[in-house]
């Protein structure tokens, strides 16, 4: 068939019309011709037969009459070994192989190492009946067995003609023919195609989340866990500390894939995970990192309407290891920046716009992508997982805005980044009353925590939350009244819930102790502090308070920063108790 | 930039805006400039055979019978080491009455760095200004605005910072200049004898805004050519962001664009991103550093333009009139250096985040007992000691005025902790205490 044609007929920055001399199909893939250049781009609106595609390079130089050709699909991405510490622009090419220190326009390199060889062994043997997603063999990527698939696309059932044996071959080596039910016979490679766009859904079915993903940060451990397969945002204004709690989140969340989409920030960002992450470790693993980490990066100065992909080609290749039957991490910092990059396009196509000019169909939008995450069951039976934590950037730090509302209707976690703790320097800046997980009224998920932290653990948790609000509200009198003018006991409720934000809900990101705490030593933390939350304390004055729970302050921040039940762990311990000896019961 | 004789004229307008010009005209590229009535405009939008025109110096006096003529290719600048010790307008003509510059044509606002091809960036920028180097560091390949009002003597603090800076050479984008901050520049960089190391592009306030939209462009293709080509430390000052972008709120308003927050573009985010990212530590060595001024209104920071800039950029400084100590100062609490740990400590003395952090620790203590004196609560020992502090750390330290180097800011601090306060009440490391106390 034929492959439809255009020509440009008008250009305003990066929204090209074209009238077509064919069908075209929206997401349909194109190619501008630019003197030796060719520049992808992609349909966004029909109408007739003039095209609106927005092109994801500059314009600059693009003149009406120059042609456009039509690829018959959408924008794809391939799939298959190594994908894993690689680094992609948002349409899939590789930046470590382009050559030159500058981007050049219209320059597209390999996703994948077409000449490295894979460790294969078959899964799969012939007369084996199998359907879309169903595992054919198996390559080591790193430490992880990574599964050559049925491709996506295939419909139907199919029967396994042939496998190869065992033995190291490259990615394009077929290593399967399948016959369909027509009595076809198809090859198959260790790589597949698919359009990020359309959501993977060849498992079987998609249940509730089940058990919760740790990152060691306790605020959202213990406080607002979120599901593996969950899905939760993190909004604040610049200065909060938003990079720093995505990083920790993806050094040290537990999961088998961690993919990082930088959308539309700062570059240099972006260099702190090339120069630190080859060098740290994973902590469940005790293997590199990188290894199972996939950077997609488009910063804030590549082209921007390569924003939007490079969200969806990291939902892609998540939802690929997925079915794999791993547990797959995407964190993507900013999606504020991809909803900017919507706007523009919306703005350029004179839409009519909605609330600050941003698209109408913004909160679909950003609903239909959180609702790509999630756990799933596969053919085999097996569970693989995609957990999702964006970024919010709010204009101005004011969460009442079109993105931050949308992507409040969609997580089903909120860790609200607050400007004031970041001004008092209390890190993590997650505001503890007013972040949330849903996930805490899931009775699967409480009934996990029942189990694997402590029975009454969610009660527990309440029971802490409760405390600094109550906290929150001597403050207030505080600050009303004066430290003279309220009772005692308002300053000792204040300051059990100071008690409990200094020593739980504060973490230093950077002591390689204390920034990665496991749950049961979450556990052992907060029952020590609950502890003594619910005694009794006598002081003479409200200093004598104040000193006082200071001084307990500091003596389990020092164990925070000890190794869990070392020698001097202990020792803080021991001069904990004294103290508690010394006043109330 | 000579017409060509082939080219074609054409002598009819279908729309005049304020800022853009249509007409009917065919094989034109985007981006293209032409010739409006005699003034430099460039393609923004084409319709079919409509094409509309950005015209720079606004289009006051264009007639619809204008002569238009396309030249065939979007702004250039010509690049080479003549453009050191010169002065342009936003064209890149020259300014001073010296020759035109001879070297290759390169366009302006050419592609981004390969962000993987970026290196960290990892060379201190002293600027002998306490409020920057001890608490504030600046990095190269760093971007990092002023916030100031506009009653701030920012431009001043810039040309301090800029001579005394370490860099090879210093570009000057003015956007929105006055004459007199115009010649003000001329004058400190002619007086410092670094004319050699500087470039400026500047537009004033006499001329047209749309003209400023060049500025920066053409400031950092300079930049790009002695950073890249040269591997020298470039160092590029832009002021005033704000009025860079009220120029692109005036030209998307002229083309209909439905504005968004504050009636700025929906794109202004990419396109400040696109100038600020430009700022590189590039593996050859060379580095371009951005120091760029937002004025704000009355200190407001949630505006769409700091905002914006705020997610950008690499931190920021915002200049404040201190009342204690009667001077301009560099506000400790809403200023920020997101790259000061690559160096502190690493670059500087063991002991700088320690005191950095403490010296502020003990400022926020002052405003809280400040505060309380405001409200008429009872001052302890400690609140008085508090205050006395605040006013000799803002005099000594946080001043714009201050011109020391980093070991004297450290030693200064030692000297203000000893002078006010006990050795816990710093909350500074034992071993740092034993060896930098100065009793």
């Amino acid at each position: 068939m034929a492959k439809t044609t255009g020509i440009v007929t008008g250009i305003v920055s990066n929204l090209v019309t074209v009238l077509v001399d064919g069908p075209v199909a929206e997401n349909e893939l194109c190619f501008i011709t630019l003197g030796g250049d060719s520049l992808m781009a992609e349909v966004i609106k029909v109408n007739g037969k003039n095209a609106q595609i927005q092109v994801f390079e500059s314009t600059r130089g693009l003149r009406n009459g120059d042609r456009v050709e039509f690829e018959g699909k959408m924008l794809e991405i391939t799939l298959g070994p190594g994908l894993l510490s690689s680094v992609y622009d948002g349409l899939q090419n590789d930046l470590t192989t382009m050559e030159g220190v500058f981007l050049k326009r219209g320059e597209y390199t390999d996703a994948l190492n077409r000449e490295k060889l894979w460790d294969f062994t078959p899964l799969a043997k012939p007369g084996d009946k199998v359907i879309a997603a169903d595992w054919l063999g198996e390559v080591k990527e790193g430490w992880l067995p990574h599964k050559i698939m049925v491709p996506f696309s295939f419909k139907g059932e199919y029967t396994v003609k042939t496998v190869k044996e065992a033995g190291s071959y490259n990615v394009d080596t077929v290593i399967a023919v399948l016959t369909d039910e027509r009595g076809e016979d198809v090859p198959v490679t260790m790589t597949q195609r698919w359009p990020v766009k359309v959501a993977v859904r060849a498992y079987r079915e998609k249940p509730r989340p089940q058990r919760i993903m740790e990152t060691g940060v306790r605020v959202i451990d213990a406080f607002n866990p979120i599901a593996e397969g969950g899905t939760g945002f993190i909004p604040g204004p610049f200065g909060c500390g938003k990079t720093v709690l995505q990083h920790a989140i993806a050094k040290q969340g537990e999961a088998d894939v961690i993919v990082m989409a930088a959308c539309g920030e700062r570059a240099n960002e972006v260099v702190e995970i090339f120069t630190e992450f080859p060098e740290l470790i994973d902590p469940h693993t005790g293997r590199h990192l990188m290894e199972r980490t996939t950077i997609i990066c488009n910063t804030s100065n590549m082209p921007v309407a390569a924003r939007e992909a490079s969200v969806y080609t990291a939902m892609t290749i998540c939802e690929y290891y997925r079915a794999m039957g791993l547990r797959c991490l995407l964190l993507a910092d900013s999606t504020s920046r991809w909803a900017q990059a919507l706007r523009e396009m919306s703005n350029r196509m004179e839409e009519l716009p909605g609330a600050d000019a941003f698209p109408v169909d913004l909160s679909a939008i950003i609903s239909n992508f959180y609702a790509r995450a999630g756990v799933v069951i596969l053919n085999n039976g097996q569970t693989g997982a995609v957990t999702f934590i964006g970024t919010v950037s709010p204009a101005g730090g004011n969460l009442k805005e079109p993105v931050t509302e949308s992507t409040k209707k969609a997580a089903r976690c909120f860790y609200a980044l607050e400007q004031n703790r970041a001004d008092q320097k209390r890190y993590p800046a997650v505001n503890p009353i007013d972040s949330y997980s849903k996930y805490l009224e899931y009775p699967e998920i409480k009934a996990y925590l029942d189990e694997t932290v402590e029975a009454g653990w969610v009660d527990n948790i309440a029971k802490a939350k409760n405390i600094v609000r109550r906290g929150r509200e001597a403050a207030d009198q505080i600050n009303i009244l004066g430290d003279d003018g309220v009772p005692m006991s308002y300053h000792v409720t204040f300051w059990k819930s100071e008690l409990i934000d200094f020593c739980f809900l504060q973490q230093d990101a950077f002591d390689p102790v204390d920034s990665l705490c496991p749950i049961e030593r979450q556990k052992y933390m907060l029952d020590i502090l609950l502890g003594i939350c619910d005694r009794d304390f006598d002081f003479a004055d409200y200093e004598k308070c104040r000193d006082y729970f200071k001084n307990m302050i500091n003596t389990i921040r020092q164990m925070n920063y000890s190794e869990f039940h070392s020698e001097s762990f202990e020792a803080y311990l021991a001069e904990l108790n004294n103290l508690l000896e010394e006043n109330g019961n | 930039m000579a017409t060509k004789a082939y080219q074609k004229i054409y002598t009819q307008l279908e729309a005049i805006t304020k800022a853009t010009v249509s007409l009917k005209a065919t094989g034109v590229a985007n981006d293209e400039l032409a010739i409006v009535h005699g003034r430099l405009a460039q393609i923004v939008r084409t319709k079919g055979d409509m094409v509309t025109l950005q015209v720079f110096s606004g289009t006051e006096g264009i007639p619809t019978n204008a002569e238009i003529t396309f030249l065939g290719a979007p702004p250039t600048l010509h690049v080479s080491d003549q453009l050191s010790g010169r002065f342009f307008d936003a064209y890149g003509h020259p300014i001073d009455g010296g020759p035109e510059i001879e070297g290759e044509e390169r366009q302006i606002g050419g592609p981004s760095v390969n962000p993987y091809k970026r290196r960290q960036p990892s060379q201190l920028i002293p600027t002998g200004i306490a409020g920057i180097d001890l608490n504030n560091t600046i990095v190269s390949g760093q971007k990092i605005p002023f916030f100031a009002d506009p009653d701030q003597p920012y431009n001043q603090v810039m040309a301090d910072v800029a001579l005394r800076a370490d860099v090879d050479k210093i570009i000057l984008g003015g956007m929105g200049l006055s004459n007199d901050d115009y010649l003000f520049f001329r004058h400190s960089f002619e007086a410092a004898g670094a004319l050699d190391k500087i470039i400026s592009f500047v537009n004033t306030t006499e001329e047209p805004p749309v003209e400023r939209l060049l500025i920066p462009d053409m400031a950092l293709t300079a930049a790009e050519y002695f950073a890249a080509d040269k591997n020298e430390k470039v160092l590029v000052l832009l002021t005033d962001m704000t009025l860079y972008a009220d120029a692109l709120s005036i030209v998307s308003n002229r083309m209909d664009q439905i504005p968004s927050k504050d009636s700025m573009p929906g794109s202004l985010y990419s396109d400040l991103a696109k100038i600020y990212e430009k700022a590189v530590q590039l593996p050859s060595g060379g580095s371009i550093t951005i120091i760029a001024v937002t004025t704000l209104n009355d200190g407001d920071i949630t505006h769409a333009i700091p905002d914006n800039t705020g997610y950008i950029t690499e931190g920021q400084l915002f200049l404040r009139a201190d009342s204690d100590s009667g001077k301009v100062i560099i506000d400790p609490f809403r200023s920020l250096s997101r790259l000061k740990q690559l160096v502190q400590g690493k670059q500087t003395r063991e002991d700088h985040s320690q005191v950095m952090n403490a010296g502020v620790r003990l400022y926020a203590d002052a405003q809280n007992a400040k505060t309380k004196l405001e409200n008429g609560f009872d001052l302890s020992d400690y609140d008085h000691r508090c205050l006395a502090y605040a006013k000799e750390y803002a005099t000594r330290l946080l001043s714009i005025d201050v011109n020391i180097r980093i070991e004297e800011m450290l030693d200064t601090a030692w000297e203000l902790f000893g002078k006010y306060f006990s050795k816990a009440e710093t909350g500074i490391k034992n071993a740092l205490i034993e060896k930098y106390w100065k009793a």
